[in-house]
């Protein structure tokens, strides 16, 4: 019998060797090494379908993601189930992976909140900048807050 | 057939440009390029994708074990197939010209879940909207939730799909993501007994949903003979591995190239000299070279690697059900279904079905539980690895100096490979949907139905927040703009 999962759940996406969208994966690494009870961390290249099977039993979930659009330094607000998808794009909205949550499992998902830092630079091979490594900085406290807020 | 029509107009300053494309930078490198003339009738017709540019820089300067992990992050897509394609040219550079029997089946088993999860995802996130509801269907409805108010039972298999190809990868790489399972001369990790008994434990579900959709799209096609024997088709020569006994092998095997009437132009080659087969074309409009077939040339030597390619290539497929369905694909429609653009997506299902077979298989077979996972030999200096990618042939050529840093490497990904047939698809397309016609998002959805037929790897490993909305833009001859529709 499988163990019950953590009440809240991390979901990180992005690509460590993509400049900025190292944001979200570094910092997954630092709240898993802060070893907050409660919380598990997944970190994945981009959300897709089968991330809905993840929220099941959660009390709480936090995507966390780089942002193009997000006003500096980022951007924590709730996520509302959304049909935001593209079908021209492998990839999954946080709403939408909420979306998928709800016509597979035929019930409301957990809250949930995507916290968004904001970057500029995403190619191959590039470093994080040091405009993204701030807001990173910035975004941790309220990471650790969302986690810790029960 | 004439591969350059409607690929350069004569005038192009004297006509309008349409661009279908993605405004955000992150997702979707690719776009679309029409030349209208004053009559609406189509002069020039290119796919453009730009992404496929710094993959060797990434790579060269690295150790080289270190290779078969970096090369994940190429593409958040199928990391996995650049895990055990980098792994198979490395296995050269350590010398294992024969891997032990758990270290290739562990690989396979990998291989399969890779391929079982990329194509359930193509199948039911990306194209079933458009196969179900039709290609002029509203935008709303053409997403997997879309599926879902309708197909309840469908959208649910294509996530559970998905979740158990996840876990067969979780269990042979180590992790979900950025495995690392295979290394250069074998696998560092055998199958756990209770890893085994977890994945058997879903194996024979799998199996029926994947059987299910392979008869799904023999639904569609039925319901929509015309349509689908036509759209977007044209003869194209082929290019797959096969095994010695001409078996579809999706992990390994040698090169079979046929032309469009399925006449050997060569067999059985073995891919450590595949650049004696294949060359690379450039075209001054396009990013993405143009792989062709030497014997034949540039303009006659294109070819189309992926799905339907390999089911129709090869001479049996050695899983019973997916062998009976290919045979039955192969007789469908006196053989045109497995001639058209759209019979990707039976393909498709059909390999989707064989690797749930193969799965089944492996599960039962012990050697998983080994302990020998290590080969080695000679240190060689450079490594050619190829294997069938989800989208088609992908090859990894390296050379390794003598303090283990890569110098050189060199990438085909199936994309690639499929350039020269995708920008015919979407000239076919547009010769016969669009030419002459005002265009609306229903018509310009046709063109990207094509290019989704192939299943083109657009999005390379990087994703972040933000809209990610498709823009057709008209442009007069000046460059200037007249008219845009926006979606996403």
């Amino acid at each position: 019998m499988s163990a019950a999962p953590a009440p809240v759940l991390v979901l990180a996406v992005g690509n460590l060797s993509r400049g900025d969208d190292a944001l979200g994966p570094l910092l997954a690494e630092r709240l898993e090494a802060a070893g907050l009870p409660g919380v598990e961390v997944l970190t994945d290249f981009q959300l897709q379908v089968e991330h809905a099977l993840d929220l099941v039993g959660r009390e709480r979930v936090i995507f966390v993601d780089a942002g193009t659009g997000t006003p500096p330094p980022f951007d924590l607000a709730p996520v509302s189930p959304a049909a935001d998808f593209l079908h021209t794009s492998h990839a999954l909205s946080p709403a939408a992976v909420l979306a998928a949550f709800v016509k597979v499992r035929g019930e409301a998902p957990p809250p949930a909140f995507a916290l968004c830092v904001r970057g500029d630079r995403f190619e191959l091979g590039e470093p994080l900048s040091a405009f993204a490594r701030a807001n990173l900085d910035a975004a941790w406290p309220a990471l650790l807050a969302s986690c810790e807020a029960r | 057939m004439d591969t350059t029509a409607l690929e350069t107009a004569t005038q192009p300053e004297r006509l309008r440009r349409v661009v279908i494309e993605p405004l955000s930078r992150v997702e979707g490198h690719g776009k679309v390029t029409l030349l209208m003339d004053e009559d609406d009738h189509v002069q020039q017709a290119r796919l453009h994708i730009v992404e496929f540019r710094a993959f060797e820089k990434f790579i060269q300067g690295r150790p080289y074990w270190e290779v078969p992990v970096m090369v994940q992050r190429l593409c958040g897509i199928c990391p996995v197939s650049h895990h055990l394609a980098a792994c198979k040219a490395l296995d050269q550079v350590v010398g294992a010209t024969e891997l032990t029997p758990t270290a290739e089946k562990i690989r396979r088993l990998m291989h399969y879940g890779q391929i079982l999860q990329s194509h359930a995802l193509h199948f039911f996130h990306l194209s079933s909207p458009d196969l179900l509801f039709g290609f002029d269907s509203e935008v709303g409805r053409r997403n997997i939730v879309g599926v879902a108010a309708a197909y309840p039972d469908v959208a649910k298999q294509g996530v559970l799909l998905r979740k158990y190809g996840q876990e067969v990868i979780r269990h042979t790489a180590g992790k979900r993501i950025h495995g690392t399972g295979s290394v250069p001369g074998g696998v560092n990790k055998n199958l756990a007994a209770d890893e085994r008994a977890a994945l058997l434990a879903d194996i024979y579900q799998i199996v029926a949903w994947s059987r299910d959709a392979v008869r799904m799209v023999r639904q569609l096609f039925e319901q929509n003979l015309e349509l689908y024997r036509s759209f977007a088709t044209f003869p194209a020569h082929t290019l797959s591995l096969v095994r010695a006994d001409g078996a579809l092998d999706l992990y390994h095997g040698g090169l079979r190239a046929r032309d469009a009437d399925g006449r050997t132009i060569f067999d059985h080659v073995d891919y450590d000299h595949y650049w004696e087969r294949i060359s690379e074309d450039v075209k001054a409009w396009s990013y993405m070279k143009f792989p062709f077939f030497k014997e034949l040339g540039p303009e006659q030597g294109w070819y189309r690697v992926g799905p339907l390619t390999r089911v129709v290539r090869c001479d049996f497929i050695p899983t019973p059900l997916a062998d009976r369905e290919r045979r039955e694909f192969l007789a469908f429609d006196d053989g045109r279904a497995a001639a058209s653009t759209l019979g990707f997506h039976w393909a498709r299902m059909i390999e989707m079905l064989h690797s749930a077979e193969a799965i089944k298989d492996l599960l039962h077979d012990d050697d998983l539980l080994g302990t020998d996972l290590m080969a080695g030999g000679k240190r060689q200096a450079r490594g050619v690895g190829v294997i069938e990618a989800p989208r088609g042939t992908l090859i990894h050529h390296y050379r390794v100096d003598e303090n283990d840093q890569v110098v050189r490497a060199n990438l085909i990904v199936s994309t690639t490979h499929n350039n020269q047939a995708m920008n015919l698809a979407i000239r076919e397309v547009a010769r016969r949907y669009l030419d002459g016609r005002k265009l609306t998002e229903g018509l310009l959805n046709h063109i990207e139905v094509a290019v989704r037929a192939f299943d083109p790897c657009l999005s390379c490993a990087t994703h972040a927040m933000g809209k990610m909305p498709l823009s057709v833009q008209l442009l007069d001859a000046a460059g200037e703009q007249v008219d845009q529709l926006v979606r996403g």
